[in-house]
């Protein structure tokens, strides 16, 4: 029966600090130093979950970040987590773990009985059943598949943890603080560059810290405080580096709930290896181990198997956790697959007592469910009752970083493993991750890596190579044996999490989907939560074997960030929720919350959408608000509109190759309305544009379009026209502007702004004047997009408060108030100006019914595109207004447009893109794209919305619905 | 990635506006052949390798500039100009 | 093809382990000389070949695949199904591809596991509900389910959004297509070869095409790492390196090719049970039969041809997660990915016959060429048997920027990296 005892001295563990947690709702107790898995088998919990597809009993199988078995379910409700790695979380007070995929516990779990139909689920076992007897039978099944599926659990709450980002740059990055890494950290250290260490665990020195000899934790102390003294050198412990991307750009997860994005120019990877299973029968049983969990669970934990330990191994390392288990007077025996063993190492195990047999296999795993015994094959089919049975299959270089940007890695024979296959300019790998076992090894190819990655920096100087702790390390011999199934009853697993077998495999041979890729996609192999750190090598190497070709041939599956699961949360950071995108706030955002606006999101803006003197609702307002522009005045905030500052001898010019019409020309003192096209003909955006002086232009923009605008200018202007004298400047953040429309709107702005010259020949329509307000520059253009008489008033953003406020104030007696977006929208349907809505990139000058503003005499950016055949023809969907002819009822944005008489299916002859209510004429009016346009003014239309069952009568009618003489703009 | 903007130095690639090939040739302006139009606008050598490209540092100096990147290996090959 | 794969199969090979499975799909070598090639072995090539030998029964064809079958994006998307398409041509062209995926698993004797779980898509400003309704409206009008959720509707279908006063966006309500949906994406190229294979056709792996055999403006055949090989016609579909493989006819396509990234977390037990978007940002999840949650976002916005991503990007979309739907912060990203999209000016696909006699492209799919296997596969094949397209992808034509007939479903404008 698989159990374990603690030790009473000895360990990393600090028996003077108990930490209470609870397991599966069972209070527990272990001690700091300790992680999850070794307080549970400390406390003798062996089954501590189930597995996914078949709930076998499961219990730890490894030492750290690599473990499949061991995964809990962590906190509650706002700090719940799914698949915690028992032996990668270091232990703290009032831990709450759950087991996973178990029900009601992990020893007696009813789905278990998946076990039973096992023969069933080999590889491919879904895609060829569920298929019947219906079309859409897998409806019906996927429920109950998706309810069997997955691993743990969590809830809907929101997260409680708040999560940080960082960025930091540095000269050396080494990845990992075993032997090589705290080496190569020391030397770089020495040198004087900035070094950054980054340790996924929470105690520095790797290997290290399982092993026993004493010269290494000497040297290790003494590197570690050594390191800890240089003010050059940030260590991070509980640092796991995700992944190497573009650019020498790490992603490292500092203590699980920040993330640093680090510039290393130079990158020295030391991140170890892993220990690989055998390939056997029932080698899942709970208490069968990786034999360097065993060494890492009595030499760290001070916890070692109550009586007897059996160990399995392929190579020499698995005897240095026999030889440390002996010396805690655990009874070992070790199995050894090889016929060839070292004289060195026998003789050191007769010594120490323990028995070891080559050419020996596991014929029989005894277990109920955790170990009781093993049956061994081989020449010594003996029966030895045992608490563990340890395996070792060899040792896997954690290579996965140096195979993020794409490097593949390269087959090694000799150390039977994938080592890198090459590294960047830059990139240097040291220790058991490059491939160098044994300690002392890693330590001399740490410093020289270090020394090396110097040397790409440029440092004339390098440090002389270190001095070795003294003695010697094991030397490291592997004959490996991939499948070491004796053919007796059982699963053998290849993958733990994802219960794939080494027969799997084999019938995934026989199906053809022996490529490494297709194994992997359909069996799941190495798609678990631990992505294959102990299986896919296995894996790949029995499918060599069935192919008959090299290991290398069969290469691997790609190695992808993030190296261990990592919390989305935790990559998002604070960029969240109310802070998911920047808001841009208009200079009047402040006086438009507290004069009771509701706000809107405009792209990025947060604009007012109605006040709260209108009404209650926007339906309501909008309505008050038009009327109030229609009959007296009303001041609107358009400080979101992309202004821009275009300078220099060449501005006319310039102006007139992006605008479809002449600006050149242009007088000082006067507006134009503009419209640009993209290279491809189609309209890009609409404004109005002002001379300031001969070489000076006020541009203005679509509120959606303001960036892409400025880049577009900046480009032809920068890449393409650098003969143009033009120089540009975005005053879009700079500066604020209002809209004052109405027809008692002069009155309103000579109010406010006494001795300027308002009369229509001192400020005409599209005229525009720069005047100074006490002390503050402010920009009149008289312009208007609703149709009445109109000044847009510009100031900087500083002033622009001031201003509106007085606006508001000095024409208080006529009644003025503010208006929102929606009103300022509906009132530039009203007049048949496009915006937005019809701006959408599909449409030709023609389709918006401003074919007539394209220059005939000057080139123009789109001139020629914008004559591609279908551009050109006749029928094309341009830009109507529509009248709602059915009282009572409403028109809606987004109906589809159909003659009278057509039959209510297909596309239509158009849609309709804005609706307002319109005060002038009572009824609901709309702009909207038809079919020929208006040359089917007048005609009766059918506007179906078929997602609420609505069709509507109204009427194609001109798009400009009021003042079509323009009376009102030139009063 | 890191992109060198020829102001500001070297920055993180999100600074910064892709501009598409830099190699075609626009054509001069008032230019009213169609064909060449075409070219320019619709079609592209997208080539896997070596590139060159417009680039606007949009965060920063808002330069547009031409840079030589593989697009295979996304290895920078010439700093901008 | 002889329907051979059902619970009785597996129990049959359960009982008797020692007879092993057949082949999927058969593995010949290489013959000199087909009727048709198809260069690219993933979901459209495949396709492709299969509906060439089931409809139009010419099955001496060959798929040339330069890796394994479905090593491409047909292994690499987000599994997402869906014919919410409103332009012209894509309507219906889409509404095929959902009704082709619905009878698929039949068709090819292989569970694809169709999933109708319906996509929804969030609205965050009334101007989105108003393109939403445009949209639905047009796809109830060409017989295609959609409806219209307001918030409240909304919430009741998907409890877990953020509706709070702190989002950035706020909700407005979504549009629903119940019969959108989820696939097992390899199993698409699997089924679809293993069914082709049946009928005929040569799937050859690991033979890649290093050049076009011509005769004047005519191609005849292609030079591969497996040596020369004639056809009669020559089909591409390779998209990702759709521009890569038609510069060795000559042709220089509308076709730039940027990156895609996809990211997957740590199964957990059923969650979500649509497919979500979003409609503040590109933004899309589903979570998988096996629970993981499948999502991803837009375009790095350069053009590239490695199958990583940056880092911002990544960043981008698990901001996007979070803030959407607040409890994915504790889900653990498990592996992200990214895949090469050819992207087109105006965001539509090319699948079409090319200015080089016999030489016919299907590419230019952006990101969404996954959901349009089926269509594509059955609309290609057409059009190569006749030599003419059909119905379904005449608009699909190389020429269509030329002559103005932009198909900008989402009118993002001309910029390929936008799109």
């Amino acid at each position: 029966m698989t159990s374990f005892r603690r030790l009473s001295q000895g360990g990393r563990i600090d028996r003077g600090r108990p930490l209470n947690f609870t397991f599966n709702g069972g209070k527990r107790q272990g001690f700091a130093g300790d992680t999850l898995a070794s307080a549970l088998l400390a406390a003798n919990d062996i089954v501590v979950g189930r597995s996914f597809k078949y709930h076998r009993p499961r219990g730890v199988m490894g030492a750290g970040l690599e473990e499949p078995n061991a995964l809990f379910t962590t906190g509650k409700g706002g700090t719940e987590e799914p698949n915690a790695i028992g032996p990668a979380l270091e232990l703290r007070d009032g831990l709450a773990a759950r087991s996973q995929n178990a029900w009601p516990s992990p020893r007696f779990d009813l789905m278990a009985v998946n076990s039973l139909a096992s023969p069933l689920f080999a590889s491919g076992f879904y895609y060829k059943t569920f298929i019947g007897p219906f079309q859409k039978s897998w409806m019906f099944y996927e429920p109950f598949i998706r309810r069997a599926a997955g691993l743990g659990k969590t809830s809907y709450a929101a997260d409680d943890v708040r999560h940080e980002t960082r960025n930091a740059f540095c000269d050396v990055l080494v990845v990992g603080a075993g032997p090589a890494g705290l080496a190569a950290a020391l030397a770089a250290a020495r040198s004087g560059v900035s070094v950054v260490l980054a340790e996924q665990d929470f105690e520095l020195g790797g290997q290290l810290l399982s092993g026993a000899d004493a010269a290494l934790e000497a040297w290790r102390a003494e590197t570690v405080a050594a390191l800890q003294a240089a003010e050059n050198v940030r260590l991070l412990p509980r640092a796991v580096v995700q992944g190497i991307y573009d650019g020498n750009h790490a992603i490292i997860s500092v203590g699980g709930t920040a993330l640093e994005s680090l510039r290393a120019r130079s990158i020295i990877y030391a991140a170890g290896a892993v220990e690989r299973p055998l390939v056997f029968e029932n080698n899942d049983r709970p208490g069968v181990m990786l034999a360097s969990a065993l060494r890492s669970l009595a030499n760290r934990f001070a916890l070692v198997p109550s009586q007897r330990a059996v160990l399995l191994t392929n190579n020499d390392s698995a005897y240095e956790a026999a030889f440390d288990l002996a010396a805690h007077g655990v009874a070992v025996t070790v199995a050894d697959l090889r016929r060839e063993i070292s004289g060195a190492l026998m003789s050191r195990a007769a010594g120490q007592g323990i028995v070891v047999f080559p050419e020996s296999g596991i014929a029989e795993v005894i277990a109920k469910p955790d170990v009781r015994a093993v049956k061994l094959s081989g020449r010594h089919a003996v029966t030895i009752e045992c608490d563990v049975l340890g395996m070792s299959g060899g040792w896997s270089p954690l290579v996965h970083l140096t195979a993020h940007g794409g490097i593949k890695p390269r087959y090694d024979e000799a150390i039977a493993a994938f080592v890198p296959g090459a590294f960047a300019s830059g990139h240097f790998a040291a220790g058991a991750c490059n491939g160098v076992f044994g300690s002392r090894a890693a330590i001399a190819s740490g410093d020289a890596a270090a020394r090396a990655a110097l040397g790409h920096l440029g440092r004339a100087k390098l440090p002389a190579a270190a001095t070795l702790p003294e003695g010697e390390d094991l030397a490291y011999a592997i004959t490996p044996v991939w499948n070491a199934t004796q053919g007796s009853k059982g699963k053998a697993f290849v993958d733990f999490q994802n219960d794939v077998t080494a027969k799997d495999v084999a019938q995934a041979h026989d199906e053809g989907y022996s490529n490494i890729e297709h194994l992997k996609r359909y069996t799941t192999l190495g798609m678990g939560t631990d992505q294959g750190k102990t299986s896919n090598i296995n894996a790949l190497a029995i499918m060599a074997g069935l192919r008959g070709v090299g290991i290398g041939d069969v290469g691997t599956t790609t190695f992808r960030p993030p190296f261990t699961p990592l919390t989305v949360g935790a990559i998002a950071g604070r960029s969240v929720g109310h802070h998911f995108r920047p808001t841009r706030r208009s200079p009047l955002h402040d006086w438009h919350q507290k004069n009771g606006a509701t706000f809107i999101e405009a792209g990025l803006w947060k604009r007012a959408w109605y006040y709260d003197w209108a009404g209650k609702t926007p339906q309501e307002a909008y309505v008050k608000e038009m009327e109030l522009v229609r009959h007296n005045v009303g001041l609107s905030d358009v400080s979101t509109l992309g202004k821009i500052d275009v300078q220099g001898r060449d501005a006319g010019e310039f102006l007139n190759r992006v605008y479809v019409n002449g600006f050149a020309k242009l007088p000082v003192g006067k507006a134009r309305y503009g419209v640009m096209l993209n290279d491809d003909g189609l309209v890009l955006d609409d404004g109005t544009t002002s001379r300031i002086s001969e070489t000076q232009y006020y541009l203005t923009t679509t509120t959606a379009q303001a960036g892409e605008v400025m880049s577009w200018l900046e480009f032809l202007a920068q890449c393409h026209w650098p003969e143009l004298d033009v120089h540009l400047a975005s005053l879009t953040d700079e500066w604020g502007g209002m809209s004052l429309a109405g027809p008692k709107a002069r009155e309103a702005l000579a109010l406010a702004l006494p001795g300027v010259d308002l009369s229509n020949e001192g400020l005409p329509y599209m005229g525009v004047k720069d005047i100074t307000f006490e002390g503050v520059p402010v920009r009149l253009l008289r312009l208007s997009f609703s149709g009445e008489l109109g000044y847009e008033i510009h100031c900087p953003a500083n002033y622009t408060e001031a201003l509106w406020e007085h606006l508001l104030k000095a024409a208080a007696p006529l009644g003025i108030k503010p208006y929102g977006l929606e009103s300022l929208a509906s009132l530039r349907i009203e007049k048949g100006h496009v915006a937005g809505l019809e701006l959408d990139h599909r449409n030709s000058l023609d389709d918006l019914g401003l074919g007539k503003m394209a220059s005939a005499t000057k080139p123009f950016v789109g001139d020629v595109l914008r004559q591609r055949e279908d551009m050109m023809a006749p029928e094309r969907w341009s830009l109507v207004g529509l009248e709602l002819l059915e009282a009572g009822k409403t028109l809606r944005g987004g109906s589809i447009l159909f003659a009278a008489n057509d039959e209510i299916k297909g596309h239509g002859r158009g849609y309709i893109t804005s609706v307002t209510w319109s005060v002038e004429l009572q009824r609901f009016i709309a702009l909207g794209l038809y079919q020929g346009g208006l040359k089917h003014e007048g005609e009766e239309i059918i506007c179906a919305f078929p997602l609420k069952n609505e069709q509507v009568k109204a009427r194609i009618v001109s798009p400009m619905f009021i003042d079509s003489k323009g009376t009102r703009l030139h009063a | 990635m890191r992109i060198p903007c020829p102001h500001c130095g070297e920055r993180d690639v999100n600074e910064f506006r892709y501009g598409g090939d830099a190699t075609k040739q626009r054509p001069a302006h008032g230019d009213k052949d169609f064909q060449t139009w075409n070219a320019y606008v619709f079609e592209f050598d997208n080539p896997k390798g070596p590139h060159e490209e417009f680039w606007q540092h949009t965060l920063g100096c808002r330069q547009w500039f031409r840079l030589k990147r593989n697009t295979a290996t996304n290895q920078i090959l010439g700093g901008g100009q | 093809m002889p329907k051979s794969y059902s619970i009785f199969s597996i129990l049959r090979h359960a009982l008797r382990p020692s007879e092993p499975w057949p082949e999927a799909w058969a593995k010949p070598a290489p013959k000199s000389n087909y009727d048709v090639i198809i260069i690219g072995g993933g979901g459209h090539g495949l396709a492709t070949a299969y509906y060439l030998a089931k409809n139009h029964g010419i099955t001496n064809v060959a798929v040339l695949e330069k890796s394994y079958i479905g090593s491409g994006n047909v292994g690499r998307n987000t599994t997402i199904i869906r014919s919410n398409y409103m332009l012209g041509a894509n309507t219906a062209f889409f509404e095929k591809s959902l009704q082709l995926w619905e009878g698929l698993s039949h068709d090819l004797d292989f569970n694809c596991m169709v999933s109708h779980r319906g996509q929804i898509v969030v609205a965050v400003s009334p101007g989105q509900m108003d393109s939403f309704a445009r949209r639905g409206n047009l796809m109830r009008l060409n017989g295609i389910d959609a409806e219209l959720l307001d918030r409240k509707e909304l919430e009741k279908e998907l409890p877990y959004l953020d509706y709070s006063k702190h989002a950035r966006f706020p909700i407005w309500g979504g549009i629903h297509q119940r019969r959108a949906g989820t696939v097992r994406h390899d199993a698409v190229a699997w089924g679809y070869a293993r069914a082709a294979s049946a009928l005929g056709v040569h799937i050859i792996e690991d033979c890649e095409v290093t050049g076009m055999v011509m005769d004047g403006n005519k191609v005849t055949g292609v030079e591969t790492n497996r040596g020369r090989i004639l056809a009669g016609k020559v089909g591409i579909a390779v998209a990702g390196h759709s521009s890569h493989v038609a510069r060795m006819a000559g042709l220089r396509l509308p076709v730039e090719s940027h990156i895609l990234q996809a990211f997957v977390t740590e199964p957990v037990k059923p969650m979500v049970h649509h497919v979500v978007s979003w409609g503040a940002e590109l933004f899309y999840l589903s979570q998988s039969d096996k629970g993981g949650m499948v999502f991803g976002g837009h375009i790095d916005g350069f053009n590239t041809y490695t199958q990583r991503g940056q880092f911002f990007k990544i960043r981008d979309v698990m901001e996007c997660a979070v803030s959407l739907m607040p409890f994915m912060s504790r889900l653990r990203l498990l592996r992200h990915w990214g895949g090469i999209m050819d992207m087109t000016p105006d965001g539509s696909p090319f699948i079409c016959k090319t200015p080089v006699d016999g030489l016919y492209l299907n590419g230019g799919w952006c990101y969404q060429g996954f959901k349009a296997t089926p269509a594509s596969g059955l609309t290609f094949a057409h059009t190569i048997a006749n030599d003419a397209p059909h119905d379904l992808n005449a608009a699909f034509a190389l020429d269509r920027l030329m002559k103005g007939r932009e198909l900008d479903e989402h009118g993002i404008g001309n910029w390929t990296y936008k799109q």
